[in-house]
């Protein structure tokens, strides 16, 4: 299926059919295309190496950085096209993307870290102020450790950072690339509660990255399953949850009649998505 | 104990001189986390500069403090065009390669520095326009009633040179700590330092924090170079006091700005009580000129083995 067959009628972002090329020669997305309505929440899943986190940094724009190129296909972001883009304008427009790992500036305290967050805006003292107080109003375990560096706080608190680090730049999307790597099943729902409770209030949509499909499936309202940097299935979280294959590849259960592991490498191979 | 004070004093001064070169590379490495070895070369490059437009000037009967201005202004623009040429055609080229390649590339630098220098400027050493930039010079003795050597008056002799040199110096450092610890610019420079590819994820812009980083590290180099060259003349010879800087970082640590003020009155001080005290206990003469050159190093070795990270600098912070 298409961007364009897709039932998503204003969509704040929209992929269409890019390719990325690393280093000028590996070819690691071969035509990708992903809607985000506005204020929604959509889950990009597949296991390591399907280019899930190269999609998100094709869309930031933090590719550039890492010998990576968009070759073909185009990125709108806000109805405006944006693949040529610096991070630095993508991010003033809006898009903030929250990497795989946290990344907080470890010997930066948490709040310095959530300052660093509003470097692109222009607006203020004061608005920053707000800014930080809201953060702080999510994540009250932030408020806690302000003043403690970022590199001596759990990871559940640096995912937190990191996060609270990109709402400070007012943004009206986030990228968030696989938020629950490392955490306790405990931290990693609180996390995406949180998620859930910005999406609500705040209105900022969410693109994330996950191989924790049952989580993803959970909160997300719209899915897409990403192998060997192609689209092979999407559709709405429900209907995803409710696939056989989905729940066999990716949560673990069903396919009750193969016992052994050969049978369901096989079964794989041969039911292998073709996009 | 006159001569005690006397020393203690030079010491001193050369302490704060030392944490002046030691700051250049406090900058650049908090910012891009490479040791700039073409700081001891910037330095001789600024005051050149300095002396060098301030030459031409005089050339054209353009002479005394507001000509002196004028090259300080000259030697600014300069600094920020290298700093531009530096992001421009190094840095930018650089992002998330290992620091040992922007490590080697500062070497390229100070070569084409030393090159492009003496290609302008010439090889001949120069005289710092200390009188035209409208500092001190001259000395006062001060008489220490009891401070001698048989309870007669002793005497210390302060230039005023370093006097203003320390006082300015002071006043410089101050200044850039604050601006690294509650400015956005200087808050952005300490995240360019923790994580590129973070700081570019918060859309913070590289190009424009190595830019201020290196023409903020330029600015240093010419108050140094202005301030050394004062005390001696300004020759491509100048920058190996860079190396000097090397030990006084390590005590400090190489990503404080008070750590670089630290160690450099703690290498400083420690060279000249050396040369007092160690060089009689070593070679049996009173002055042993030889000692002022390898103290301060044998002082790093010892804090490398206690204190790896220096005094102030950041402790190193691993998840396992």
């Amino acid at each position: 299926m298409s961007a364009e067959e897709s039932p998503i009628s204003s969509p704040i972002l929209s992929v269409k059919n890019i390719e990325v090329i690393y280093d000028h020669v590996i070819l690691v997305l071969k035509g990708v295309s992903l809607v985000v309505p506005k204020g929604g929440i959509v889950a990009i899943l597949g296991g390591n190496g399907a280019g899930k986190t190269t999609t998100l940094k094709a869309i930031s724009n933090l590719l550039q950085s890492e010998r990576g190129e968009v070759t073909k296909g185009q990125i709108d972001f806000n109805g405006e096209r944006v693949d040529k883009l610096t991070p630095n304008e993508l991010v003033r427009r809006g898009c903030i993307q929250v990497m795989e790992g946290r990344h907080c500036f470890g010997h930066l305290t948490i709040e310095e870290n959530l300052l660093t967050g509003a470097f692109t805006r222009r607006d203020g003292r004061k608005a920053t102020a707000a800014a930080l107080e809201k953060v702080y109003a999510y994540f009250p375990r932030l408020k806690d450790r302000r003043l403690s560096q970022a590199g001596y706080t759990s990871g559940g608190e640096q995912q937190m950072c990191a996060i609270g680090r990109a709402l400070m730049a007012d943004p009206s999307m986030i990228l968030l690339d696989e938020p629950s790597m490392g955490l306790a099943p405990q931290i990693v729902d609180q996390i995406f509660e949180i998620v859930r409770d910005v999406n609500a209030k705040e209105g900022v949509s969410f693109l994330l990255a996950e191989q924790n499909t049952n989580v993803a499936l959970r909160y997300a309202t719209y899915g897409y399953i990403l192998e060997t940097g192609r689209v092979v299935m999407d559709g709405d979280a429900k209907s995803l949850r409710d696939n056989e294959d989905v729940k066999e590849f990716y949560l673990g259960v069903g396919g009750g009649d193969r016992k052994s592991f050969r049978d369901v490498k096989s079964y794989k191979r041969r039911k292998r998505w073709l996009a | 104990m006159d001569f005690l004070i006397q020393v203690v004093w030079e010491g001193l001064v050369a302490g704060v001189l030392y944490a002046l070169i030691a700051l250049g590379f406090v900058l650049i490495f908090k910012a891009s986390g490479v040791f700039n070895f073409a700081q001891g070369i910037m330095v001789v490059f600024a005051a050149l500069t300095l002396v060098g437009s301030y030459e031409k000037m005089a050339a054209a009967g353009f002479t005394g403090f507001p000509a002196a201005m004028a090259s300080i202004v000259v030697s600014l623009a300069v600094m920020f065009a290298l700093a531009w040429l530096v992001e421009r055609l190094v840095l930018r080229h650089l992002v998330n390669q290992p620091d040992i390649i922007l490590f080697m590339a500062t070497f390229g630098l100070t070569y084409f520095l030393i090159g492009f220098g003496e290609a302008v400027f010439g090889g001949d050493p120069k005289i710092m326009i200390t009188q035209q930039l409208g500092l001190p010079t001259g000395s006062t003795e001060f008489r220490l009633p009891g401070f001698g050597p048989n309870g007669k008056d002793g005497l210390v002799l302060i230039q005023h040179i370093d006097v203003a040199a320390t006082v300015i110096a002071s006043l410089m450092i101050a200044a850039l700590a604050l601006f690294f610890q509650y400015t956005r610019i200087g808050r952005a420079l300490r995240a360019v330092a923790d994580s590129h590819k973070a700081a570019l994820s918060v859309g913070i812009t590289l190009n424009q924090i190595w830019v201020v980083v290196w023409f903020t590290a330029g600015i240093v180099a010419l108050v140094t170079g202005i301030m050394w060259g004062a005390r001696s003349d300004v020759s491509f010879g100048l920058s190996n006091i860079a190396l000097k800087a090397l030990p006084v970082l390590i005590v400090g640590g190489f990503t404080s700005v008070p750590g670089a003020i630290a160690g450099g009155l703690i290498i400083g001080i420690g060279e000249k009580l050396g040369e007092l005290y160690l060089a009689p206990l070593l070679l049996g003469s009173t002055m042993g000129r030889g000692v002022e050159s390898w103290v301060a190093f044998i002082i790093a070795l010892a804090f490398v083995m206690a204190r790896p990270q220096g005094l102030f600098g950041d402790k190193i912070i691993e998840r396992i």
